[in-house]
């Protein structure tokens, strides 16, 4: 397993080690996990899966939360 | 006004006007003017996180959601796919299982597509979601929504973002005989008596954001929208007297020289 791994987060190629889950990739982005959903290649995470669910070379995160909005 | 309560899906609202949170200069002018307009749900997109800037401010710091109920929105998605797809997200983020459905017919009217927004409706029902669909002011798609599920409609009165007012008031009233759920005249308000006329027609809420984001004084608008929706409702359930082509004197005669 190589020490760095090439992921993607919200669209934009990132470098990260190799065996970080995704809590640990939220904290070191500085983001807070309440009211996040976080998408890992397509597939919703319950907010209990961020600390067991490791990420691998070439994966595909979204991590969403409210904005302002009304209609579109 | 204070036993007037609206109630979707067993939840009881205070305010039968609700706002969007888009469009404002900044969370605090968003924060002052949900505070004048008396609302207590809001409506909010989903979106990804800025992971470059962590410095930028989240709108639920402004909006307390203990105070308030949020409700996401899937603005912007055009597909069955994509409707549902924000609809998970939004409730995996965590607020509720309420989901304001909008699948959009196109870019240049904002039209809800219907037929899309039946299908994403009948699968999340199916998942549990509470769907309030904004919908057009067609009374058989109504009819359809709630039959399939849905606790309550949001018919535009005109295009988002428009401010051309009810344009079809005899649709509207005929959707709001033609359902029993509660009915949320969502969008299109471009001023007070807009928002009035829709609660007197019989609305059970409107939904508003650019009218009040877009005044050139946000927070006067939004105070405007409160009153008017309160007078709006109270007439409607005062019953207004009917029409007539002459008129009819106030005074009596008797007494007269």
């Amino acid at each position: 397993m190589p020490d760095t791994i090439q992921i993607q987060v919200n669209g934009e190629a990132r470098d990260w080690r190799s065996g970080a889950t995704v809590a640990e990739l939220l904290r070191d982005l500085k983001i807070t996990t309440e009211r996040v959903a976080v998408e890992l290649n397509l597939e919703i995470l319950d907010r209990a899966a961020f600390a067991q669910r490791s990420l691998k070379d070439g994966d595909r995160v979204e991590i969403l939360s409210f904005i302002g909005g009304g209609s579109f | 006004m204070a036993d007037d309560r609206l109630v979707i899906a067993g939840r009881e609202f205070k305010s039968r006007l609700w706002v969007g949170t888009g469009k404002y200069k900044n969370f605090v002018e968003t924060q002052k003017a949900i505070e004048m307009s008396g609302a207590d749900v809001v409506t909010v997109a989903v979106r990804r996180v800025n992971i470059t800037d962590r410095s930028k401010d989240n709108l639920l710091d402004y909006i307390d959601p203990k105070k308030y109920t949020i409700l996401p929105n899937t603005a912007g998605c055009y597909t069955v796919e994509d409707a549902v797809r924000y609809s998970r997200l939004a409730r995996a983020a965590g607020v509720s299982d309420l989901i304001k459905l909008e699948v959009l017919g196109d870019e240049k009217t904002l039209f809800p597509d219907t037929a899309g927004l039946i299908e994403a409706a009948k699968i999340l029902i199916k998942e549990g979601f509470i769907v309030l669909p904004y919908t057009n002011d067609d009374p058989i798609v109504a009819k359809k929504l709630v039959d399939i599920g849905c606790p309550a409609v949001m018919p535009l009165a005109a295009p988002i973002g428009s401010g051309l007012g009810i344009r079809n008031p005899y649709n509207l009233k005929i959707l709001m005989e033609s359902v029993t759920v509660p009915v949320i005249v969502d969008a299109g308000v471009g001023t007070a008596s807009d928002a009035a006329l829709a609660m007197e027609y019989g609305a059970d809420a409107v939904l508003m954001n650019t009218a009040i984001a877009g005044a050139q004084d946000p927070l006067a608008m939004a105070e405007a929208m409160k009153y008017a929706v309160w007078a709006g409702r109270l007439a409607y359930k005062a019953g207004r007297i009917p029409r007539k082509l002459y008129a009819t004197a106030s005074s009596p005669i008797e007494g007269m020289l």
